[in-house]
């Protein structure tokens, strides 16, 4: 492999495994403090990929559809955290999978009854239609104006959680949220905000990815088994570990696609398994619980 | 006694569609009871165990590729060098993914055989020389005639009826009861609680490769959808639907599905969306499912 083409490997890596921290961070802090397995986040990914697809060809702005697409995918995470997921907060993870696996299937035939069967392309806007030249190879721009959003946002998530009350109570619901129940807070609005804002990061990841992987059925589904290894790997719960369980399997995906062309998929797994045996717990989860 | 005696006519009902000899309902309960030899075998792990795998359906889609292989590969066709050999494999791969997955508790274990489930599936959709996306043909079933086949399907589902809820009520299966109740107390009596788990493991997967190659032995194929994840869901579905922990339950469960699907068909293309309100709703208004209708007060 050349050094250009290992270059633009390694940033397509990266830049792979930054969208995967935005739908894989909601998914664990959605595990994490509200206690529900949701099965229906990669279905966010999936509706805001299709929602830039269909705004930006009605407008013809992509940038249109993303501001218009973001407030509707957090009106949609608001309805299904409040009709559906808050009502499975009491109960065992059977139910959970079941329920959010209804909803993947509502949504699926939402898509298809709205959208169709076809693949859609999504055009980039004109302003970052251009390439970067990186060696004898060359960088969509657009691919490099997600990296860096996505680095934005994950840095401007770092704020949020670290820095402020909101981000503390998120912290402390993720180790203990009875507790935070008992010292007064309002958990359910916590709760929804939290889900929102999950539902509202997947959205965008797919709205940011339509114009680089086009826009299809079961484009929600890799994601969301991704978005699980993601979690396992980092461990539930644990913001820092999405982070580098994303860019570990990002990585191992793109460079596994170049060097054992056919076991690509297969390799991602073995990575997860490597670490399950290593650490069952994930590499930064919580400490096995009274045991 | 009323139960049993349900249970009966409903086989004896089963097996006199065999002597009417109509293609399609021969066809179409084949199939439904193939749906409930595999809801069964998850019924041993989800309601008795309490483990939620989402790794049946790979054992399926095993059995069902192992048979194809064998048969269009080395030329066997006999049942019986094909059955022990692909309930074989199915067995195994139960027993290394159980190994592996079992060392995670709760939501890992199910996100673990979810990763173990799509690593299988993306394994036979991407091999162009196992058929890719389409999938294999069986060049020659075990059985030729439907009706041997439909037979067959009706015997497994019989047997493993009968051994499982043997084997649950043998001191087996109360350990096993136990370890859903309490696994820590189970393990402080001395119970290699692991070790336990992963023989219902095991066992439940080789159900599941039954069901899988009685499946290809009816249609003559196998697909990598069938092996995915949605697979595995839906299982899990019909056994939460007919009552979890029942045995008898899920099999009702699957045969509701199966009809519901069929005629669901029929109305609406979108009989997804059916499915998928029939899900919500049970798990919000019936969580003890069609069975917990029957039984009427919490078990246990």
């Amino acid at each position: 492999m050349s050094l250009s083409l290992f270059a633009l490997q390694l940033v397509n890596g990266v830049e792979y495994g930054l969208l995967l921290f935005l739908v894989a961070s909601g998914l664990t802090l959605v595990f994490g403090v509200l206690g529900v397995l949701n099965f229906a986040h990669g279905s966010f990914y999936m509706l805001g990929a299709y929602l830039a697809f269909w705004i930006s060809e009605r407008t013809g702005s992509l940038w249109l559809a993303i501001l218009l697409g973001v407030p509707a995918m957090v009106l949609i995470g608001l309805l299904v955290e409040r009709l559906a997921i808050s009502r499975l907060y009491a109960r065992d993870h059977l139910s959970q999978v079941l329920l959010t696996y209804g909803l993947v299937l509502l949504f699926n035939e939402l898509q298809r009854a709205l959208w169709g069967n076809e693949v859609h392309g999504v055009s980039t806007p004109g302003a970052l239609s251009f390439t970067v030249p990186l060696g004898a190879q060359t960088w969509p721009a657009w691919r490099a104006f997600t990296s860096f959003s996505c680095i934005l946002l994950a840095l401007g998530m770092r704020q949020v959680v670290l820095k402020t009350r909101f981000g503390m109570r998120v912290r402390a619901g993720a180790s203990n949220a009875e507790m935070v129940e008992a010292l007064g807070i309002d958990v359910r609005r916590l709760f929804s905000i939290l889900f929102c804002a999950g539902t509202a990061l997947a959205g965008l990841a797919g709205m940011l990815a339509a114009p680089l992987t086009t826009v299809y059925p079961g484009m929600g589904e890799s994601v969301l088994i991704l978005s699980f290894v993601v979690v396992v790997i980092g461990g539930i719960g644990s913001i820092k570990g999405a982070f580098f369980g994303a860019l570990l399997v990002a990585l191992a995906d793109t460079f596994g696609k170049v060097l054992l062309p056919g076991f690509a998929s297969a390799m991602v797994y073995a990575v997860m398994a490597a670490v399950l045996l290593w650490r069952p717990r994930g590499l930064l989860g919580a400490a096995p619980e009274g045991r | 006694m009323r139960r049993r005696l349900l249970l009966l006519a409903g086989a004896a009902a089963l097996a006199a569609v065999a002597f009417s000899g109509d293609r399609f309902w021969l066809q179409f309960l084949g199939k439904a009871m193939i749906g409930c030899i595999l809801a069964i075998g998850l019924d041993l792990l989800v309601g008795f165990t309490g483990l939620v795998s989402l790794a049946h359906s790979a054992f399926f889609g095993l059995a069902a590729y192992a048979l194809a292989g064998l048969t269009n590969g080395l030329g066997l066709t006999s049942p019986l060098a094909t059955l022990p050999l692909c309930l074989g494999a199915a067995a195994a791969a139960a027993l290394i993914i159980g190994w592996l997955s079992l060392r995670a508790t709760g939501v890992y274990f199910i996100m673990v055989t979810l990763a173990f489930t799509q690593m299988l599936y993306y394994f036979f959709n991407d091999a162009p020389s196992l058929g890719g996306s389409d999938g294999l043909y069986v060049q020659a079933r075990p059985v030729d005639s439907r009706l041997a086949a439909y037979l067959a399907i009706w015997a497994s589902l019989i047997a493993v009826y009968l051994l499982l809820s043997q084997m649950l009520r043998a001191p087996y299966g109360r350990v096993l009861e136990g370890i859903r109740g309490n696994e820590q107390r189970m393990r402080s009596l001395g119970f290699p609680t692991r070790r336990y788990k992963l023989v219902a493991f095991v066992i439940a997967g080789a159900t599941a490769g039954l069901a899988g190659y009685l499946d290809a032995t009816l249609y003559g194929f196998v697909t990598p959808a069938q092996l995915g994840w949605r697979q595995s869901g839906l299982i899990l579905v019909t056994v939460l639907l007919g009552g979890k922990g029942t045995l008898y339950g899920p099999a009702f469960g699957a045969l509701l599905l199966a009809f519901i699907e069929h005629y669901g068909e029929q109305v609406t293309e979108h009989w997804n969306a059916l499915i998928a309100a029939l899900v919500i709703a049970v798990v919000l208004f019936l969580p003890r499912g069609l069975a917990g209708l029957l039984q009427g007060r919490p078990r246990g």
